[in-house]
């Protein structure tokens, strides 16, 4: 009895101190074992300190999140911090009265921030005109390429030896095939992300006008160069022959269980999917590597793009909350923590001393291919072609690569007029995203 | 018809409050917000909130994928309204004849209706699918190649088989209960004419169960129409190629997901207006037609 009176004198202490404590809002978008990982980063940052809670509320899917928050603002009771992935950025940016710059919160609140810290193939897609960082980069990662070694090694390949270039893949991918080791030679989750605007990225083509779209909000595509469509024939013949399997879809969902039960020996997909990729892999070795490249083209490969999300602070909350994000926002970029969040997900770190702190504590050297991610994006310095794309309504730009690309697969259209298609009903969804937002 | 009249003039009016103010607030309030939304265009925060008058309605006109799901829509509704009213109609048949063993039989055909349809999407999913299916994996034995992915009357197929599968068993409840209506007497009477099973099914159950039918194929539409959102978005979310976007789901993609408020709120005033038809069409023509 006396100490169920004194575990709830100690609840009720508790309860008190925590109202004593301001409160932050953080609605992500991470399910699963991310979320259980995001979520412990916040418990860890609660117990560093006493003044402030970040409370991590999970909202769904990307796009339900972001849907949330916009309704959320709408209704005046948005949350302080709100994930949005990357496409999300261009309305996310048109929203000037509704977001509270990054580089500006951090110089109000005093709290030290030095830009030049953070990677740059990271950064340059979340800044604006000027330079400035708007949103906190968080979890960002870049496709590369997983490979079955003992599907390679019965088909008489080196096990040890990815494939670099795209013909080298199509010779690859013949020879398994041929010699029964594997029935399928490559899927590829996020059509859209991996094989249409990376693809650009890695040969150095423009995806838009105006930088890939940083320049202006009325921007055109330009998807349909003559690179990406002679990738989009490819794909559609390898798919005929059967080299390769699509995996549906947005991200793909059934190229991972193609990869997993050894039906395809080739994989492409994001960093992240890394965790997923040694979990699934008990019966089998995995080799990693980075995207391939067509020999031929002049400037491939440039760097990879990232994918991800990232932080956006949300106006209209009282200043103590600001000062406790900007708190946060350090504590999140620290070292350790990025360390924390970065090795076991396959997200890369964001810090120039996180990839250090990773690299002096032996996480590369025991984890192979870990560092294959952040090797991809760093390989040359962006140019306007390979520094990231950013779009009006370029979630609904997203759908229409993979309509177009499933046109094409489906046999009712080629690859010039699939991708010209992409281009002339993306450039409607920018011109209305224009309009709306003048 | 018999009339209530009332000497004190706001007396009704009290009496009916309640029930107005929730339509008012539940339905009136925001169909008029819908209406007036279609009207303008906004970015996805509200900042700025031009009025465009039709532009929205214009741009759905044009729009060749809104007529696409105009004609999705349609044939969609009219699969999943005759296979599952055909299924059902065929069990509730086989039920009517059985004397002992149809409580049980009954049950068992009614247990799908617990599943929530998104459930009973993502069941036929995984049966279907391509990679895992068990399904897909028969077909192929066959010599098929099922890719729901690719093949927009592959996804069809899906999204008609899971929307309908559910609806069978709503459907086979009231059939059995409009079967058992049916005197035995008049088919007793038709067999000793000398007419067979066939005969008696198509001149005497059929055309007696002829309310059950009608009242049933409105519920049956209005349900492929409004209620098989959750179906779609788990099997095909819409694909390939928007060859599964019934109207509802394209409401959903541009309003939730391409945040393009004032089409998504016009194509629902469209919405609004097929309700209302077809609301119309039950009450002026249907019922009065069928003989209760």
């Amino acid at each position: 009895m006396y100490r169920l009176l004194l575990s709830t004198a100690a609840l009720a202490m508790l309860g008190n101190a925590a109202t004593a404590q301001t409160e932050i809002q953080w609605w992500h978008a991470m399910g699963g074992e991310l979320g259980a990982r995001l979520e412990g980063i916040a418990t860890e940052f609660n117990a560093s300190q006493s003044e402030f809670r970040v409370v991590p509320s999970f909202k769904g899917t990307y796009p339900e999140t972001l849907t949330a928050a916009i309704a959320a603002f709408r209704a005046r009771e948005q949350p302080a911090i709100v994930q949005v992935f990357e496409v999300g950025t261009g309305t996310m940016m048109a929203a000037k009265g509704a977001v509270y710059p990054v580089f500006q919160l951090m110089a109000d609140m005093g709290e030290p921030f030095d830009q030049n810290a953070f990677l740059p193939a990271v950064v340059g897609y979340y800044t604006d005109a000027d330079g400035n960082m708007l949103s906190m980069p968080f979890n960002s990662s870049t496709p590369i390429v997983y490979y079955n070694r003992d599907v390679f090694a019965k088909a008489g390949l080196d096990r040890d030896t990815p494939p670099k270039t795209w013909e080298e893949l199509e010779a690859f991918s013949r020879q398994i095939m041929s010699s029964g080791a594997a029935p399928c030679g490559f899927t590829s989750g996020w059509i859209s992300w991996v094989q249409t605007e990376n693809f650009s990225a890695w040969h150095n083509q423009p995806i838009g006008t105006n930088e890939n779209g940083f320049g202006a909000i009325d921007s055109q595509l330009t998807f349909n160069g003559p690179v990406q469509v002679r990738h989009w024939e490819n794909l559609k013949r390898w798919q005929d022959e059967g080299l390769f399997q699509y995996g549906g879809p947005v991200g793909g969902n059934d190229a991972p269980p193609k990869f997993y039960a050894q039906e395809c020996a080739i994989y492409m997909n994001s960093s992240a999917s890394r965790a997923g990729v040694v979990a699934n892999s008990k019966d089998f070795e995995v080799g990693y590597g980075m995207l391939p490249y067509y020999a031929d083209v002049a400037g491939a490969p440039q760097n990879s793009i990232i994918g991800g999300a990232t932080l956006w602070v949300l106006q209209g909350r009282p200043e103590a909350e600001y000062r406790g994000v900007a708190k946060f926002f350090s504590y999140l970029s620290s070292p350790e923590v990025q360390a924390s969040w970065s090795e076991p997900t396959g997200y890369l770190p964001i810090t120039q001393a996180a990839y250090e702190y990773s690299q002096s504590n032996g996480f590369y050297a025991a984890n192979p291919g870990a560092e294959i991610p952040i090797k991809q994006i760093t390989l040359n310095p962006p140019t306007d072609n390979s520094k990231g794309l950013r779009f009006g309504n370029y979630v609904q730009i997203r759908t229409v690569i993979d309509e177009e690309f499933q046109a094409l697969l489906g046999g009712s259209k080629t690859a010039q007029q699939a991708l010209d298609a992409v281009v002339a009903r993306g450039n409607a969804l920018i011109a209305e995203f224009a309009a709306a937002n003048r | 018809m018999k009339r209530t009249l009332f000497r004190n003039q706001f007396l009704p009016w009290f009496l009916l409050a309640p029930q107005l103010a929730v339509t008012a607030v539940f339905f009136l309030w925001p169909a008029g917000q819908a209406v007036w939304q279609s009207f303008l265009r906004q970015d996805a925060f509200g900042f700025s909130v031009t009025f465009v008058a039709l532009e929205n309605y214009a741009a759905l006109y044009a729009d060749p994928f809104y007529r696409n799901s105009l004609q999705v829509t349609l044939v969609f509704a009219l699969l999943v309204t005759t296979l599952s009213l055909g299924v059902a109609l065929v069990l509730a048949v086989a039920v009517d004849r059985m004397l002992r063993s149809a409580p049980a039989y009954t049950t068992l055909i009614v247990w799908p209706y617990a599943v929530a349809p998104a459930i009973a999407g993502i069941l036929w999913w995984f049966m279907f699918n391509p990679t895992i299916g068990i399904l897909a994996y028969v077909l192929k034995q066959w010599g098929y190649n099922w890719n729901h992915q690719l093949n927009a009357g592959n996804a069809m197929t899906l999204v008609v088989i899971a929307a309908a599968w559910k609806q069978v068993s709503y459907n086979f409840l009231f059939f059995v209960a409009g079967l058992q209506s049916i005197p035995a007497s008049l088919r007793e009477a038709a067999a000793i004419d000398g007419a067979g099973p066939v005969k008696r099914f198509f001149t005497i159950t059929l055309p007696l169960l002829a309310p059950t039918t009608f009242f049933l194929m409105v519920v049956n539409v209005v349900y492929a129409m409004f209620d098989t959102f959750p179906v779609i978005d788990a099997t095909t979310e819409g694909g390939p190629v928007q060859a599964t976007t019934i109207l509802v789901y394209k409401v959903y993609m541009d309003g939730f997901v391409g945040l393009n408020l004032g089409s998504s709120a016009a194509q629902s005033v469209v919405l609004m207006g097929i309700v209302i038809f077809l609301t119309v069409m039950q009450f002026r023509y249907v019922e009065r037609r069928v003989n209760y």
